[in-house]
């Protein structure tokens, strides 16, 4: 009896103590809710919203509800968040490398690029971007044209948008593409298991991804063309680009930093993750006779994966998290849409803090489940 | 056949190719050198597009004549063996020596030769380079925030005391060395705390909450004398004891009085800023969120279900917002969960915020450790008796926060480089400041300044904590 005592009162305590805290505050809440006038509920969002967000990827305007605004948010982070992770992925892996080259011109070079950016406080690299570099831009009327078609201003960047016919025919022949490759990839690897051939993947992906979609083109009738930004004058001296696509530059500022900053760290976990596999593996390898671009693939990067996608994948879900800071420079990303103009206008604090507290957890979780399969499926089997 | 040997360079005439190669190579960078310092153009005459490439062809070809394998000189062969293996490398030594020449006379012209220094206000920034007197003007605001400048001696003399407490650790004798853990971890936070918050504020709004912190520091104390027998009802009784007699005995309401320390004016919280201000809020952050991390992170490894939960719970949900939410939560919601009459400081606030922000990233730090020490030392500690407590503070953290040094020190450097986030709760460190003073009508357009001063200010602390927590790391590097 004692012995059981002894398990449960600590446990019990634990409990207690939190159940205290939280019934406290919900009490305070409560009074100082009714004290105010303010009722609980989500009612709100269905609500007109009556504001403007300056840039959103769905139709909205001041006419939609307060949930359209708070889908006009989260779909601004996660745009951001994944331009972000693709240029962080590429920069990083290109940088983890060049640690490790033998050039020693290109080592420092890339040491350099890893300390110097991850000393540096994101948001810090943020405002010098918005506020510093990017206002060093010209004006739209002064701008020349990069390669005749993209306008970059101190409006933001123009490039030309794709006008697309028949899209989805285009769009099923890449989907047709993967596929294909997919069964490629694992054809050829249960060919290389079991009669040690190799087949030539990645001349016939890339064979693939280029030629189904250039048929869509020739047998679908898939067209495009595209829509040039073309200056136009408003009055004397201001000047807009018309047409096209148009990046604000909050965004540029935004994705540029957020790569910068997290490409420092997934390059030292690409580091990390060569340097992991063993010297013996290497060498053990080049003495059956593979050539040094077959043990890169066969030998070292399967295994350096496995110490890379752990660490790597926390990097990602701080990005997706730091994408927030947009906030401080008015990119009108979930935490400024919802959790700033909207808290401002309806004074629902509990309940739009807790909504977006919530999309940042369901998000970070979801990715890392997603990594967690990822990672699980790519780990030694043993047997 | 005889042509390509020809061309490929050996040992056997070495000197024709070491010289061709060595001028082709130094014609090359001295191209892009003149071109770049004294806008010269050595190749002018050429169509433009190869006047453009010509040095990294001429580059090329001279590192691929100068590539002798053994060549028996030593400074070649070492050029060789780092920056000239392969043909790729080659190339890509000769983009990044080009980079470095290209860039260097614009960074030096608007850092130094084109900068302006002199003088108090904007006209002296004429030239095109960078306008520092900026920086000297508002220096006092960019260390001090809006802290009056009068008083700025009072946060001067925290931090150079501090200093000098903080280094006592480096001076003490063997015999004092085992009292340092116990000065460090007890002693040392609260003098700083009473500096900061009494000196530095030079209010008595937190004296209440001091005698309950004086009380439970000389019970602790105390407590190390007491027989273990009587210690759980010591522990019942005396710091409760200590805090009414500490309160209502000793420091009459004249005390109080007395410890607004006769002169020195009441600076509220919401006026302190700038750098000064960020390492406030790190030095508490950091006091705070390490005990807060180490309990969760026993938390999780317990073995009572309960406890296992609600850590995982806390840690988990912590680790999965922003750090800009929790803030923006301390800001707005915080506030809806106390009693009405009920404020905190919203620097205390913050602080609490990002505390225990941050102790969910060391939890999961310190929880590795935990992890990563074999079985048998938990089975070794419990083999001779020893109970949760006492295995854990002498055998499994020691060894666990060893470790995970290097773990723990990029939490706090992260930290660090979280804390210009405060200026959502509306107080502004350095980074606050910059913004406050581009926005000053009489000193528009000095943006790039501001950042890059800034900038160089954080390099420096953080890159200085990450090679000390290298070298703590080599310190108590431990084999096993």
């Amino acid at each position: 009896m004692n012995f059981k005592l002894k398990d449960i009162v600590p446990q019990l305590i634990t409990v207690f103590a939190v159940v205290l805290v939280f019934g406290f505050f919900t009490y305070n809440a409560q009074i100082n809710m009714e004290n105010r006038g303010i009722d609980f509920g989500y009612g709100f969002l269905s609500q007109e919203s009556s504001f403007d967000v300056q840039f959103s990827l769905i139709e909205y305007d001041g006419s939609h509800s307060y949930f359209r605004a708070y889908l006009v948010g989260l779909l601004n982070t996660i745009l951001v968040s994944v331009i972000g992770i693709i240029i962080a992925t590429i920069l990083g892996v290109i940088v983890g490398i060049a640690r490790l080259s033998p050039n020693y011109l290109i080592n420092k070079f890339a040491a350099f690029y890893v300390e110097f950016f991850r000393n540096i406080p994101l948001l810090l690299q943020i405002f010098f971007w918005y506020f510093a570099a990017l206002r060093a831009l010209p004006l739209p009327q002064d701008a020349e044209a990069m390669f005749g078609v993209f306008f970059l201003t101190i409006k933001g960047l123009y490039v030309p948008a794709f006008i697309w016919q028949n899209f989805n025919i285009f769009l099923y022949s890449v989907i047709a593409a993967i596929i294909a490759i997919i069964v490629i990839r694992a054809h050829a690897k249960k060919v290389q298991e079991n009669q040690g051939k190799q087949i030539p993947v990645f001349l016939i992906s890339i064979g693939l991804i280029f030629i189904l979609p250039l048929l869509s083109f020739l047998i679908g009738g898939v067209r495009l063309s595209f829509e040039v930004p073309v200056l136009k004058q408003l009055a004397t001296t201001s000047f807009i680009y018309e047409g096209g696509v148009s990046l604000p530059p909050e965004l540029i500022a935004l994705t540029l930093s957020l790569s910068l900053y997290t490409a420092t760290f997934i390059a030292e976990c690409v580091r990390a993750g060569i340097q992991g596999v063993g010297k013996g593996q290497k060498e053990a390898a080049a003495s059956i006779g593979l050539t040094p671009n077959q043990v890169l693939k066969l030998v070292i990067m399967p295994q350096a994966l496995r110490i890379i996608i752990p660490p790597t994948t926390n990097q990602y879900l701080n990005l997706t998290k730091n994408s927030s800071l947009a906030a401080a420079i008015a990119y009108p990303d979930l935490v400024l849409v919802f959790a700033g103009t909207a808290l401002m206008q309806t004074g629902k604090a509990i309940e739009i803090v807790s909504i977006t507290m919530f999309t940042y957890l369901t998000l970070s979780i979801s990715i890392s489940i997603l990594m967690n399969w990822y990672n699980k499926k790519i780990a030694i089997q043993e047997k | 056949m005889s042509n390509i040997n020809f061309l490929k360079p050996d040992r056997t005439n070495l000197n024709t190719f070491l010289y061709l190669g060595s001028f082709l190579f130094f014609i090359s960078i001295l191209d892009v050198f003149l071109n770049s310092f004294f806008r010269l153009n050595l190749t002018g005459f050429l169509p433009n597009f190869l006047s453009f490439l010509l040095p990294i062809v001429l580059g090329f070809v001279g590192l691929y004549f100068i590539r002798i394998e053994y060549s028996g000189i030593k400074n070649l062969d070492l050029l060789n063996k780092h920056i000239n293996t392969n043909n790729f490398n080659a190339v890509l030594s000769l983009l990044i020596i080009f980079i470095i020449i290209k860039s260097l006379p614009p960074i030096l012209s608007w850092f130094v030769i084109d900068a302006s220094f002199a003088g108090d206000t904007k006209d002296v920034c004429t030239g095109s380079g960078a306008c520092w007197t900026y920086i000297k003007v508002w220096m006092r605001r960019f260390m001090y925030g809006m802290y009056p400048n009068a008083e700025q001696w009072r946060i001067n003399l925290s931090f150079v005391a501090l200093v000098l407490l903080g280094s006592v650790g480096y001076f003490a004798t063997d015999k004092f060395k085992k009292y340092l853990t116990l000065y460090y971890v007890v002693i040392y936070p609260l003098i700083a705390f009473l500096f900061i918050f009494f000196f530095i504020s030079g209010g008595p709004i937190f004296f209440d909450f001091s005698y309950g912190i004086i009380a439970a520091i000389l019970s602790v104390i105390i407590g190390f004398f007491i027989p273990s027998k009587f210690k759980f009802y010591y522990f019942l009784i005396v710091p409760l004891a200590l805090y009414v007699i500490l309160k209502y005995f000793l420091f009459f309401e004249e005390y109080i009085e007395l410890g607004k320390l006769d002169g020195l004016n009441w600076v509220e919280t919401g006026a302190w800023g700038g750098l000064s201000l960020t390492f406030i809020i790190s030095f508490f952050c950091l006091i705070f969120c390490f005990p807060i991390g180490m309990a969760f992170a026993l938390g999780r490894r317990s073995e009572f279900p309960l406890i296992r939960y609600i850590s995982v719970g806390f840690i988990e949900f912590w680790r999965g917002v922003p750090l800009i939410t929790v803030l923006f939560m301390s800001a707005v919601m915080f506030p809806m969960f106390l009693p009405e009459d009920f404020f905190i400081d919203k620097l205390v606030r913050a602080i609490i915020a990002i505390s225990l922000f941050e102790a969910a990233y060391v939890a999961e730090v310190i929880r590795g450790g935990l992890q990563a020490l074999p079985r048998g030392q938990y089975e070794a500690a419990k083999s001779l008796g020893m109970g949760y407590w006492k295995m854990h503070i002498f055998v499994i953290l020691p060894q666990a926060l060893k470790l995970v040094i290097p773990g723990i020190a990029n939490t706090f450097l992260a930290l660090v480089k979280d804390t210009p986030l405060i200026f959502v709760v509306g107080l502004l460190e350095i980074v606050g400041m910059l913004n406050l003073a581009k926005t000053n009508p009489k000193w528009l357009g000095f943006a790039m300044e501001g950042y890059v001063f800034a900038a160089i200010i954080f390099w420096i602390i953080c890159y200085a904590m990450s090679k000390y927590s290298y070298n703590l790391e080599q310190k108590y590097k431990t084999d096993r």
